[in-house]
């Protein structure tokens, strides 16, 4: 076990050296969400409605950036591989993927988390929930992110098919749009989407307060979520092998 | 129990034999070369015995575990050179194999030790800080090699080592191939190079289509193989390659520039009736060499398929 963790950081470890300064991971990890949320924070309207979802929205293209890098590079250079030859599980593997997305993403929405406190005007209902829901979060994207880097087979067309995934979720997952102001049936999407939880969580550490899933709700499923996820991507490694 | 232990070993893509029914074993410390052409199964056999490709039926042994049901113990004993240099192109060469000893578990002092000791065993002390991407194809090609000997592997396997590398770096990693297995280590090698496993090896075996069809020592398959000798002759004048391939002995002839190569059974016979056919023709023959079958041409025949 403590084998499997450790072979885990030190993926994590090298992929944070290795991916980091790649295109996708700046422009789509950390330039997109900061731009993201200063255009709807300069807006002026909303903003404490507003915070949770944008925050949340950094983690998420954070975490998500670092995975496609990572894995779709790897796959396309062959270089994958090489992973599944050490003495470590294939979840092992997979969590190791997770946990450099999980750090990108944290590093890459601090930027957007700065500017959120300063747009804030209540300080945060938990502290102290709120960083365990932000962990959640970044947890629950990037295993979500490395299961979908899966799907993406050319470097190329990774951006392109994450963002057909991403963006509309953004509309749906009461991020900018408050869910009860969706049409009935799109509200169903909404709760399939494991980002409206996510959002939810962080809501209410922020401000208190919730709009759709209470928190005895969308806590456990943000970290159930990334167990889910996870085991899912452990199957999709077995699946890479002919 | 023999360093690797094939039984039946058999691959099937979508219904596709790519490997079929295949046994045979490698001794510990040999430098064992399987040998075929491209499509032939090499690459297939070797990732089946390091797991990265599931085994359709049969059975293996590396270093006494089976890869179907001891994959972690057959990944802690063997080291894969894989045809393509797969390391990382962002990290430097010291991450690199940092990285992979890591994995491995190897404590950090022996694991900067080994670093060194493999960098200057690879001559590549003066680019321990550069990026594996800034690397020129023959330096790719031994970091890959260094990185697989970091956890100092029981059985290195080694997929078409010198594949893309010109005739430099080619002999540079031969000779460190030589000096690994020198050493004790026991080295597969898959090659479509008839030259590098004639050269290298001290067993080779034989793949196509996915079966063995020759094993033995390089010295065994040529004598085995080489039934038929090669003779090249020009003549001052002109002559026709179907009246050659008439003359009985004549296996096979080609024409190349002005000369013909000729694969013939019966030399002797044969040259007697180029210089009858010459003098009926008041030609003179300009330059003859006979000389027995190469490897290569030893190859083709094995794999039935003669070239002149």
């Amino acid at each position: 076990m403590l084998d499997e963790i450790r072979g885990a950081f030190y993926i994590a470890k090298k992929d944070l050296k290795e991916y980091y300064f790649k295109p996708p991971t700046i422009s789509w990890g950390i330039a997109f969400p900061l731009v993201f949320a200063l255009a709807f924070l300069l807006r002026g309207w909303g903003k404490d409605w507003l915070a949770p979802g944008l925050l949340t929205l950094s983690l998420f293209f954070g975490s998500t950036s670092m995975s496609a890098a990572s894995i779709v590079f790897e796959r396309r250079m062959e270089s994958f591989e090489r992973l599944l030859l050490f003495p470590i599980s294939y979840l092992g593997v997979a969590f190791g993927k997770a946990l450099s997305s999980f750090f990108f993403g944290l590093l890459s929405s601090t930027a957007t988390v700065a500017i959120i406190w300063l747009f804030l005007s209540i300080p945060p209902h938990n502290m102290m929930l709120l960083m365990l829901c932000i962990v959640g979060s970044a947890l629950q994207f990037s295993s979500m992110g490395i299961l979908l880097s899966f799907a993406v087979k050319d470097p190329a067309q990774a951006m392109t098919i994450f963002n057909s995934i991403r963006f509309p979720m953004i509309f749906l997952s009461n991020i900018i749009i408050p869910v009860s102001k969706l049409p009935h049936y799109l509200t169903w999407i909404s709760f399939a989407i494991p980002l409206t939880y996510s959002v939810e969580a962080v809501r209410y550490a922020l401000i208190g307060s919730y709009d759709i899933v209470p928190p005895q709700i969308s806590i456990p499923v943000t970290f159930i979520s990334f167990f889910a996820f996870l085991y899912l991507a452990e199957i999709m490694i077995k699946r890479t092998i002919p | 129990m023999d360093a690797i232990v094939v039984k039946n070993l058999t691959k099937y893509y979508d219904g596709f034999l790519a490997v079929d029914h295949i046994s045979f074993s490698v001794k510990w410390g040999e430098l064992f070369g399987f040998l075929g052409p491209n499509g032939a199964g090499k690459t297939t056999t070797v990732r089946m015995l390091c797991g990265l490709t599931r085994i359709s039926e049969g059975d293996a042994y590396v270093a006494g575990y089976s890869p179907l049901r001891e994959l972690k113990l057959v990944k802690k004993v063997i080291g894969l050179v894989p045809d393509v240099s797969n390391l990382y192109p962002e990290l430097t060469c010291w991450e690199n194999l940092l990285f992979t000893g890591e994995m491995y578990g190897i404590k950090k002092e022996e694991l900067v030790n080994r670093a060194y000791e493999l960098l200057k065993l690879f001559d590549l002390m003066d680019k321990k800080d550069s990026k594996f991407k800034q690397l020129s194809k023959g330096q790719k090609r031994k970091l890959t090699m260094a990185a697989a000997l970091v956890h100092k592997p029981k059985i290195l396997f080694l997929d078409e080592p010198t594949i893309g590398l010109d005739v430099r770096s080619r002999r540079a990693v031969w000779s460190m191939i030589r000096e690994l297995n020198e050493n004790g280590l026991t080295i597969f090698l898959t090659t479509h190079n008839i030259h590098e496993a004639f050269n290298l090896c001290e067993r080779i075996m034989v793949i196509n289509k996915g079966k063995v069809i020759a094993a033995g020592n390089p010295t065994e398959l040529k004598r085995r193989f080489s039934g038929s000798e090669v003779l090249e002759v020009s003549f001052t004048g002109e002559i026709s390659i179907e009246e050659i391939s008439q003359i009985p002995g004549v296996i096979k002839a080609s024409r190349s520039g002005g000369s013909f190569k000729l694969v013939v059974s019966d030399p002797i016979s044969v040259i007697e009736e180029l210089v009858g056919k010459a003098r009926s023709r008041r030609i003179s023959l300009n330059y003859m060499y006979l000389r027995g079958a190469d490897a290569e041409e030893v190859f083709l025949k094995i794999i039935g398929e003669e070239h002149a």
